[in-house]
């Protein structure tokens, strides 16, 4: 089953949810909204001619120009995206789907932008989006263990966002 | 020795001091050669089962100064005691160890009398002072402060209480066959052909020999029965605080203790220092002297009373013989747990104390049973019954006349009937006196 | 310690076992560099098992962004340092899907080659350090001997030991030198009875499958949420394999190749094998079978590469040669998940128009596969620990990044 296929058997039952898609990319995504995602992650995993028992990967981008001269030339608003993998062992299909997040919620900076988690559909979510919050800092409602994975506890900021810049000091070490 | 010092007119008190500490130095060195070749054979013997060389440069061609020079890396390396550890249990804990081992040698004997300590109980004396190894290694893991090294005590004392009733049994076994405890009557039993061997006594006692052999190892802490040590799950177990020279110790203790327990299984049941081909006896390197031994007697015998001592020489001869037989069958049995060690993979807690208390426990109580009837119906052993059907009627109580005799075979065929002989008489004082009264007799 | 026994002083007669958290790594002999566990223990039974990953955070991802793709690929080599071709290649694939190339079918032939070579070493140094964690040494020492003949024909083809940086996107600079083949084939003729002397010590040995079997049992429905792949995957009897399931890019690679791939469908392992039974004690999912699935695999790659010698010398065509240091990659994004030997590795590469890349993501397979560690290790033995983190085969490098 291609994603115009699924597109179409989601459109039914989460029409409002489906915010975009292109299935003439490398990897043909949807696009949903953060507040669907459960909903969609969980139907598209029981659902029996979908069967998505697989989630691959969540990855989180961040579209943000720190440099002013070349932010004025890109051609997208700052923004986070989440992109989940999800594939069918049974089904032997792929599909992408993406959540666009702002970069910090409410436009207020330091307040981390937030997503349902799906870690109860598929467990690989669970420590995936622990590396999300950590090095891309959205904070995942629901997630069972949110704590940083990858950096130890007190780490400061969340390393792999654009503007992000590495402290100088770190426990009296010095980081730069 | 003592009485060496005496004839040439030392005081009495200051000749015993000088042959005790004569005789523990003599010791120390054995126990510390043991260890020495022992850690110079697990590595050639490792090398050779991993596909590689081993130690080639240190001391020549074969690396045979590699435990040496082991010893003075270790030496020059810094004393850490960890903060949170018992100061003085953590120092004390290695020291009981390797002096529990040390004090073994004192009653093992190496050939026909040739023991520091002839004890009436020697192999009671021996697994019970073997047994005192094991304080320096719970005390070292509770005393070190570290999780890892307490695992590792508690692992000890777990697998203690399980392998040491078997190991005990499996050396009982041994002792209602020969009906002595005393190690150098047990090896004097066995003279004469292999077969004579309590190995090959019976079938009952050639799987006692394996039931031993497994305890023997677990009592040694050896692969795969290193759980206190572990260190893939515990880190190095009871060693994980320990350096340097404590460490030496430890060490040195586990080498000498392997050393320990295949002597032992060497002198209960593959003969002692009695060859399989009894070449001292054939020659005449016996108190007897036979052909060649009488010869070596007349010549010799006048040059060593000159010296004004009192020795026989061709028996002397033969003791060196049975002294590197020993030592062989012990160095045999340390290269068979070297083998086990680098080919096994390690068992687990739970499997070890299965293995030893619901395995070798019912084994070797069936064994000791068995041999019990066995001695009572065919009492010259397993040889005896298939070669001398005949005798088999005439067993245990028809045999009433013969005693105990302490002059050696004269030929092979009288051997055998000596031995059925020795052991009805062995059985027989066995079952007069009983166990506890032995016992009595000796702790008095 | 000091609290505790000031505690233990006030209560005069305490006979209470106490649960006691010890911590297991980052120095620990088995936990296969700096994965730190802590165990709530009970004695010898593990209650709870909470692993710590990050000791090895290099920033893979972040410096990804200031590389070009090509410039980024000796990183790749950090990643499971233990199949530096395999990684390399899941790179170049992506970074190929990314551009819409495809390389020659001589240049594929290599990279099948190559990369079932690399999966034998990674799969011996698994099955090595399995032995050791169990406390076996010899078998570690013979894996590693026939490794190292694996290291020195990679040595042979690109100068390296451990971080060869050779299968590169679009190509490869140069070829095998003269007599590559040859060599590599007398290693597989020497190779083949040496696995049964692995089995010998290993597979057969009592105590190796008392220790293994029916230990850490990953049932399938689990393995497939956490999203395991791989041998672990497989041996949880789920017939996965990207070899065969993945992406026609990478699946093209071994189109024409005669293989199998190795799981326990229906507790039974494919038949043409001439391996040891399975004993009747192990149950799918568990550390015996994770072990056996990567010993059958390493049969298998050597029946592909055999195959891949001869399609090689057969073929007549060119090796490609790699896209240049500042290729300028197009706006899109492309994800590939290739079957490197531990597991699913996955590259997703953002372009934006410049040579260098928006955004990387690196989808770990060991990440994954180490996920279940606290389902695997509750109510096991402490001994068990390292046999079950022995079986899943994690390589730090790549969990960390």
């Amino acid at each position: 089953m291609n994603a115009r296929n699924i597109y179409d058997l989601l459109l039914q039952p989460f029409r409002p949810w489906l915010l975009g898609h292109d299935f003439e990319a490398i990897d043909p995504w949807i696009e949903v909204s953060g507040e669907g995602l459960p909903e969609i992650a969980r139907f598209l995993r029981d659902q029996d001619e979908l069967a998505f028992d697989v989630l691959h990967c969540v990855t989180a981008v961040d579209y943000f120009e720190p440099d002013e001269k070349k932010a004025a030339k890109v051609e997208w608003q700052p923004h986070l995206e989440l992109i989940y993998h999800l594939s069918s062992t049974k089904r032997r299909h792929r599909l992408v789907l993406k959540v666009k997040l702002p970069r910090w919620k409410d436009d207020r900076p330091g307040e981390l932008p937030e997503v349902p988690s799906v870690s109860g559909v598929w467990s690989t979510a669970d420590w995936h989006e622990r590396e999300v919050f950590d090095l891309m800092g959205v904070r995942f409602l629901g997630h069972p263990d949110p704590r940083r994975i990858l950096c130890p506890e007190d780490w400061e900021g969340h390393p792999l966002r654009k503007d992000y810049r590495m402290p100088t000091e770190y426990h009296g070490i010095q980081a730069r | 020795m003592a009485e060496l010092l005496i004839s040439i007119s030392t005081p009495d008190w200051l000749a015993h001091i000088i042959a005790a500490l004569v005789q523990c130095a003599l010791l120390l060195a054995i126990a510390l050669c043991s260890a020495a070749v022992g850690i110079w054979l697990e590595r050639k013997v490792s090398a050779r089962i991993q596909d590689r060389l081993g130690p080639t440069r240190v001391g020549g061609r074969f690396g045979w100064l590699q435990p040496p020079a082991d010893g003075l890396k270790l030496i020059c390396k810094e004393d850490i005691i960890p903060a949170a550890a018992d100061h003085i249990l953590f120092r004390i804990a290695p020291y009981i160890s390797f002096c529990a081992v040390f004090c073994v040698f004192l009653a093992l004997p190496f050939a026909n009398g040739w023991v520091a300590v002839e004890l009436n109980a020697g192999a009671f004396f021996l697994l019970a002072v073997a047994g005192l190894e094991i304080f320096g290694v719970i005390l070292g893991g509770y005393a070190s402060g570290s999780k890892w090294s307490l695992y590792g005590a508690m692992r000890e004392a777990a697998q203690v209480v399980s392998y040491e009733i078997p190991l005990g049994l499996c050396v009982v076994v041994i002792i209602l066959l020969t009906g002595t405890m005393n190690l150098v009557a047990i090896g004097n039993q066995q003279a004469g052909w292999f077969f004579n061997w309590h190995i090959f006594h019976d079938p009952f006692t050639f799987v006692t020999f394996w039931v031993y052999v497994t305890c023997a190892v677990a009592s040694s802490n050896r692969a795969p029965f290193d759980l206190p040590e572990a260190e893939s799950e515990l880190v190095a177990g009871f060693l994980t605080e320990y350096s340097g020279f404590r460490w030496v110790f430890f060490f040195m203790g586990e080498y000498a203790s392997m050393f320990v327990v295949s002597a032992l299984g060497a002198l209960l049941f593959l003969g002692g220092w009695n060859g399989p081909v009894p070449i001292a006896s054939l020659l005449g390197l016996t108190p007897e002297h036979g052909a060649i031994g009488g010869w070596i007697n007349t010549i010799l015998g006048p040059i060593i009373s000159m010296l004004g001592l009192t020795l026989d020489p061709a028996a002397w001869i033969g003791n060196l013989l049975g002294m590197c037989n020993f030592i062989a069958k012990a160095f045999l049995g340390m290269t068979f747990m070297i083998w086990l060690r680098w080919t096994l993979p390690r068992l687990r807690i739970d499997q070890v104390i299965t293995t030893c208390l619901k395995y070798c426990v019912p084994i070797v109580s069936a064994m000791l049973a068995g041999v019990m009837l066995w001695s009572f119906f065919l009492p010259g052993g397993l040889f005896a019954a298939l070669t001398q059907p005949a005798s088999f009627p005439r067993s245990a109580w028809e045999r009433t006349d013969s005693t105990l005799r302490v002059d050696g075979p004269q030929d092979v065929g009288e051997m055998q009937e000596e031995a059925g002989t020795r052991n009805v008489t062995a059985l027989r004082s066995h079952a007069e006196h009983g166990n506890e009264g032995n016992i009595q007799e000796e702790s008095r | 310690m000091q609290a505790e026994r000031a505690k233990s002083d006030t209560v005069e007669f305490d006979v209470r076992t106490d649960e006691m958290l010890i911590n297991m790594g980052p120095q620990h002999p088995s936990t296969h560099g700096v994965l730190r566990v802590v165990l709530r223990t009970d004695g010898e039974v593990v209650s709870e098992v909470t692993p710590h990953i990050g000791y090895l955070h290099r920033s893979a991802e972040k410096i990804a962004e200031k590389l070009t793709v090509r410039q980024y690929l000796p990183f790749t080599d950090r990643l499971d340092y233990l199949a530096g071709m395999n990684m390399n290649l899941g790179w170049a694939l992506t970074v190929e899907k990314l551009l819409g190339q495809r390389v020659s079918e001589k240049t594929r032939r290599l990279r099948v080659i190559i990369a079932e070579l690399n999966r034998i070493a990674s799969h011996l140094v698994a099955a090595g350090c399995f032995g050791l964690d169990l406390g076996s040494f010899t078998p570690f020492m013979w894996t590693f001997r026939e490794r190292e003949k694996i290291v020195d024909l990679f040595e042979e083809i690109c100068g390296a030991r451990l971080t060869y940086s050779y299968l590169l996107p679009g190509g490869v600079t140069a070829g095998p030198p003269d007599g590559w083949f040859g060599r590599c084939e007398a290693f597989l003729d020497q190779f083949e009875p040496v696995i049964d002397e692995l089995h010998a010590v290993l597979t057969n040995n009592a105590i190796f499958i008392k220790r293994t079997a029916g230990i850490g049992v990953l049932p399938p429905e689990m393995a497939i949420d956490y999203g395991c792949t791989g041998p672990v995957l497989r041996a949880s009897g789920v017939d996965w394999d990207l070899r065969r399931d993945g992406e026609p890019i990478y699946t093209e690679m071994y189109d024409g190749y005669t293989w199998q791939v190795i799981a326990p469908i229906n507790g039974r392992y494919p038949d043409d094998h001439p391996y040891p039974p399975v004993p009747p004690e192990a149950v799918v999912g568990d550390s015996w079978h994770r072990f056996f699935v990567r010993m059958l695999e390493v049969v298998q790659s050597m029946y592909l590469i055999r195959q891949g010698i001869e399609k090689y010398s057969a073929d007549d065509g060119e090796l490609d040669k790699p896209i240049e240091i500042r290729k300028k990659l197009p706006k899109g994004e492309a994800y590939l998940e290739t079957e490197a030997p531990k597991g699913q590795m996955g590259f997703m590469i953002v372009g934006d128009g410049s040579a260098v890349p928006w955004r990387v993501r690196i989808r770990s397979s060991s990440f994954c596969n180490i996920s279940p560690l606290p389902e695997l290790c509750r109510g096991v033995l402490i001994a068990d620990m390292p046999a079950i983190l022995a079986s899943l085969d994690i390589v730090l490098g790549e969990i960390d990044r």
